[in-house]
């Protein structure tokens, strides 16, 4: 697989058709955003650069899987929840989770709700073809609310609903409530509840077969994660590839270890990445923040409710 | 002298010739290209059949009609029948199926009857009312179908909320939220009697036709209204007064996010509703019109001539014959409205498209979901057919 | 007396002033009897009502452009406040080119717009009937091949644009027209089989044509876009345009092959007989003999068929592919623009009615000519 894209000259990579944060493109055409940062990094691991690398297919919820099993894309870098059945029927790979996040509602300041349970009777927007719908589902069974769906296919009609009144809240990933939120004209009008109802692990999906593609999408996570821990920076990576002794820092750098030839790439793959691109903590302010995201479950896990964990490099 | 009667030209068939094993043989020519064509489309086929089976097996793509037995989760807005997210895949989509019905049921009635009054518009003296009519027949004929239910949806999301519904009467609200209006509680007595009126008009139907042999023997018309207010209005209720005359009204009223009771109609369904049939209906308005143009003025005049009343002539005379020519065209139609229903994916209203696309979304096995949809609407086109083709042939000219 | 009267020339009695001349026809065509006269008030009340309506909102409150805010994006709040008094052009002045020509790279916009023109006088040609000889096909095949290179460039200077970027009106007529070139010989191919003597070719293209009859275009644009990708072997792949092109090419010669089937039917058995009668082959009589009558009998039910096509790709807005309305969904996404759908719905709508009502209008006088032809 690896040697396949090498030979193609460029990684195709799968991302939503616009979700502000992760994946938009921005007045010039040119896409930006979470999951697009990690279409660059596999990019730049394989190519040392993202010039021209990586070819861009936007996928709707409902073909983004038969895109990646039938070979259009690569990889899926693509707000996708891991789950069981999706790992195991689906004929593809989660690579790792790098995004916690959960679903939640959001309600018109107006309608002076504070939490889910008062939304008894309420109409919800939803989107059909996602763990959201089957989520809502089983929340409402559980705590005994009664709701109204309604099940409309595109994002942007989605959100247009609810704006319009036809529905009282809306539903999807908090992530995704904060970017519809700040995307709005007077964002203090709309508040996301404080309820989180379920657990969304996002992560990176490869096809499944490939484990070498797929160690080598994994472990630019980690590298990611493992590169904020030691305070590797896109400023001063340069600088410690060569003079940092920690062995650690200097095998992910690629001064000794060889780690990247073991996985069929170059040995300064995540110097390179991380030159670019930053750390974790780096491409997460840079996209995240500007939405009013924390970063929660998000931190590395040397931060209190931090989850973020990277294996040893050695 | 026998040998005379018999024309020579549609007598017996030719000598069958024997099979000549050479390629100036017409019907040895035949069975090759036969055998040609045959193997190469089975070819294709087998070789996509064979990629595909390959490709599920790689990409573990898991396969069979287990998933239907599975708890579906997914909920779902508009029922006919008892509907719940435990419920498995197979009831969700039977929920589908019988929102497809619902939805191009009543649209065929509804475009049909909306179809015809502006087919006999256009044609109206009136030159304000036939310019009028053509011209919303060519502007719905010329907007893609799926722009105008976005139309129609974009316009019933701008109704104001529920807190400032429009309420032209007493348990009637039209906001952004549907149109809702007063209904009564179901009860046992209310099948008995639906069950009486449906028995009353089948039993009609019997009786008028009774009424019309007899009326060929004797001449004499008979009234068939007495016998039918009997059947389908007085016995049934009837029946209901004598179980109790159960009758609760349920209004519907604005109680906390939304109004409860009464029956509703979904911005979904009714934008679909009233796409298909604004859409549908200038489609069916030109067949209608054709089909009267396609009378003769002759026979207008010569019935007018026997003294009937411009009605009767209508109803006797020119529409059993207009009828020939509007069926076939109809039937397209209403196999157009049917399909075309399939659109409701765009505006949320969940027919079995959107519940077999968002099953085939959650399990993965878009074989299966595609093959449901395609074979649900070949089993209604092919039923629709059907009837029309029965309906058909019952009305054709039966010629001596 | 009664001679002497009768021989005396009389003026012919002029005939009553309201029953010629236009209030002659008034009263004829508006007011024969007062019910007519009653219908005719009332509708022409409520034309005159609601186009006083619709003028106001289109043209005499209408916004046309918003002016920027001090971060120099646009600031929507004027229309909003004029919301359901007057139209908000603004949205189409600022958005126009994303809606005709989508993500394609700004600067480039020229090649998407002469293809539209391309394809607007390919129509022109194609309409007139000095040019309905075989040559036509070649100018089909040459035009089409232009588009093609200047959609994708690479080539005299042009950049590449590879086909994730196109979109708009270009993509809309795309689809139509690629659709009908080559649902066409198909089609022919089809309806020619359909009448054949050998029962299992017939078969095979009954059961095509019932199948793709019977279900929507819907579920064969899903199957485009998620279960063809598993019919091909691994590492074939065909991207997503030119798969929901081949739904709509085998949907469309469906179609097609019945109208084409239909002029089959409508030609005389002579003409068969005749061609028979002369010793040509089963070939040679239908290109030579059968087809090009026939197809000259199915050119209106024809533009009628692409006109219903024409309108149909729209539905590919379903399967996430970027044509005219899709592209007119996604300029009012960004929220300063939100809500205004209705202004964009209008604008799209005008587009395909200029393409529908020509042709339309087009193929109703053609069908008049032809039966008149036949009919002397």
């Amino acid at each position: 697989m690896i040697d396949t894209i090498r030979a193609r000259g460029q990684l195709l990579c799968g991302v939503s058709t616009g979700l502000a944060g992760f994946a938009q493109p921005n007045s010039q055409g040119v896409w930006a955003g979470f999951d697009v940062d990690y279409c660059r990094a596999v990019a730049i691991a394989i190519f040392g650069t993202e010039q021209n690398r990586v070819r861009y297919v936007p996928t709707t919820a409902q073909v983004r899987f038969t895109a990646l099993q039938s070979g259009e894309v690569d990889m899926l870098s693509r707000n996708t929840t891991w789950t069981l059945s999706r790992d195991t029927s689906l004929g593809l790979d989660f690579t790792a989770t790098n995004f916690y996040d959960g679903q939640g509602f959001m309600v018109k300041r107006s309608l002076g709700v504070t939490a889910a349970r008062q939304l008894d009777g309420a109409t919800i927007c939803v989107q059909p073809g996602t763990t959201t719908e089957q989520n809502l589902a089983d929340w409402a069974r559980s705590v005994r609310v009664n709701i109204r769906p309604v099940v409309i296919e595109r994002l942007e009609d989605n959100i247009a609903a609810y704006l319009a009144g036809r529905c009282d809240a809306y539903t999807t990933d908090v992530s995704g409530l904060a970017a519809s939120r700040s995307a709005q004209q007077v964002p203090a009008d709309h508040v996301i509840l404080p309820d989180v109802i379920s657990k969304e692990p996002l992560g990176v999906l490869v096809r499944h077969g490939d484990q070498r593609f797929a160690d080598l999408v994994r472990w630019v996570h980690f590298g990611l994660l493992a590169a904020e821990e030691f305070g590797i920076t896109a400023e001063n990576a340069a600088g410690l590839a060569t003079t940092d002794n920690r062995p650690e820092v200097q095998r992910i750098l690629g001064r000794t270890g060889g780690l990247g030839q073991m996985m069929g790439v170059d040995n300064a793959w995540m110097l390179n990445v991380i030159r670019t691109l930053g750390n974790y903590g780096e491409i997460s302010t840079r996209n995240l923040a500007p939405l009013g995201l924390q970063r929660g479950p998000n931190a590395l896990w040397t931060t209190p409710g931090g989850l973020q964990y990277a294996p040893p490099f050695r | 002298m026998s040998d005379t009667a018999i024309d020579p030209r549609y007598g017996t068939k030719p000598p069958k010739r024997p099979l000549r094993l050479s390629w100036g043989d017409e019907r040895v020519r035949g069975i090759v290209y036969q055998i040609l064509v045959v193997g190469i489309v089975g070819s294709i086929a087998y070789w996509l059949f064979s990629n595909t089976m390959h490709n599920l097996e790689v990409r573990r793509i898991a396969t069979g009609w287990g998933f239907l037995e599975r708890e579906a989760g997914l909920p779902i807005a508009e029922f006919l029948i008892p509907y719940d997210p435990t419920d498995t895949y197979l009831r969700a989509l039977q929920v589908g199926v019988l929102n497809t019905l619902k939805v191009a049921v009543i649209g065929i009635v509804l475009a049909t009857i909306l179809g015809t009054i502006l087919g006999v518009l256009k044609l109206s003296k009136n030159w304000l009312v036939s310019r009028v009519v053509g011209a919303y027949i060519e502007i719905v004929r010329d907007l893609p179908l799926l722009l105008q239910l976005l139309f129609w949806y974009a316009l019933l999301q701008g109704l104001p909320g529920p807190r400032q519904a429009i309420h032209p009467a007493t348990g009637v609200f039209l906001s952004n939220r549907g149109l809702k209006l007063p209904f009564f509680e179901w009860e046992g007595p209310h099948n008995w009697a639906l069950l009486l009126m449906l028995i009353g008009a089948v039993g009609t139907y019997f009786y008028r036709r009774a009424a019309r042999a007899k009326q060929m023997a004797d001449g004499q018309p008979r009234a068939i209204w007495p016998a039918a207010t009997v059947m389908m209005l007085v016995v049934p209720l009837g029946a209901w007064y004598a179980m109790g005359a159960p009758f609760t009204p349920d209004i519907p009223a604005l109680r906390g996010f939304n109004f409860q009771g009464g029956l509703t109609v979904s911005p979904e369904f009714f934008a679909l509703l009233l796409g298909l049939t604004l859409y549908t209906a200038g489609f069916i308005a030109e067949i209608v019109r054709a089909g009267i143009l396609s009378v003769s003025q002759g026979q207008w005049e010569a019935a007018e001539a026997l003294g009937l009343p411009r009605g009767r002539v209508m109803n006797l005379v020119v529409l059993p014959q207009a009828l020939r020519v509007i069926i076939p065209p109809m039937t397209s139609q209403f196999l157009n409205i049917t399909k075309n229903s399939s659109l409701a994916v765009a505006i949320g209203y969940q027919d079995i498209v959107s519940i077999a696309n968002t099953t085939l979304n959650q399990t993965g096995q878009a074989i299966e979901g595609i093959a449901i949809i395609m074979v649900v609407y070949l089993t209604i086109s092919l039923s629709i057919s059907l009837f029309m083709n029965w309906y058909n042939s019952k009305i054709a000219l039966v010629e001596r | 007396m009664s001679i002497t009267t009768d021989s005396l020339p009389v003026a012919p009695r002029l005939a009553p002033a309201l029953s010629v001349g236009w209030l002659g026809w008034v009263r004829a065509n508006l007011f024969s009897s007062w019910l007519n006269s009653l219908v005719t008030i009332a509708l022409a009340y409520f034309i005159v009502k609601y186009a006083i309506g619709f003028v106001d909102w289109a043209f005499v409150n209408a916004i046309w452009s918003v002016p920027n805010d001090a971060a120099g994006r646009p600031d929507t709040s004027s229309c909003r406040d004029n919301k359901g008094l007057g139209a908000c052009w603004a949205v189409i002045n600022e958005k126009h080119r994303f809606m005709l020509f989508g993500t394609y790279p700004y600067e480039q916009h020229w090649r998407p717009a002469v293809v539209c023109v391309l394809f607007v006088g390919l129509y022109i040609v194609s309409a007139m009937r000095r040019f309905w000889r075989m040559e036509l096909a070649l100018i089909w095949a040459a035009v089409l091949t232009v588009i093609a290179v200047l959609m994708w460039g690479g080539v005299l200077g042009m950049p590449y644009v590879p086909q994730e970027r196109w979109g708009g009106l270009p993509i809309t007529l795309i689809l139509a027209t690629f659709g009908l070139a080559f649902a066409f010989p198909l089609a022919i191919l089809v309806a020619l089989g359909r009448r054949s003597k050998l029962p299992a070719i017939k078969a095979l293209c009954v059961l095509y044509v019932e199948l793709i009859r019977g279900v929507p275009l819907i579920s064969l644009l899903f199957m485009a876009s998620v279960m063809f990708p598993l019919f091909l072997p691994e590492g074939m792949n065909i991207d997503k345009l030119l798969r929901a092109q081949i739904a709509i090419i085998l949907f469309a010669g469906a179609y097609l092959a019945e109208v084409v089937r239909g002029g089959l039917q409508a030609l005389s058995k002579g003409q068969y007989e005749a061609a028979e009668a002369l010793g040509l082959s089963y070939w040679q009589k239908t290109g030579l003999i059968i087809l090009p009558q026939a197809l000259r009998l199915v050119i209106p039910p024809l533009v009628n068929t692409f006109i219903g096509f024409f309108k149909d790709t729209s539905l590919v807005l379903i399967i996430g592919i970027f044509d005219l309305l899709t592209a007119g969904k996604t300029a009012i996404i960004e929220p300063m623009w939100q809500g205004f759908a209705v202004e964009v719905y209008v604008t799209i709508g005008l587009i395909y009615f200029v393409f529908c009502f020509a042709m339309s209008q087009y193929s109703a006088k053609l069908e008049s000519e032809l039966n008149h032809g036949r009919r002397r």
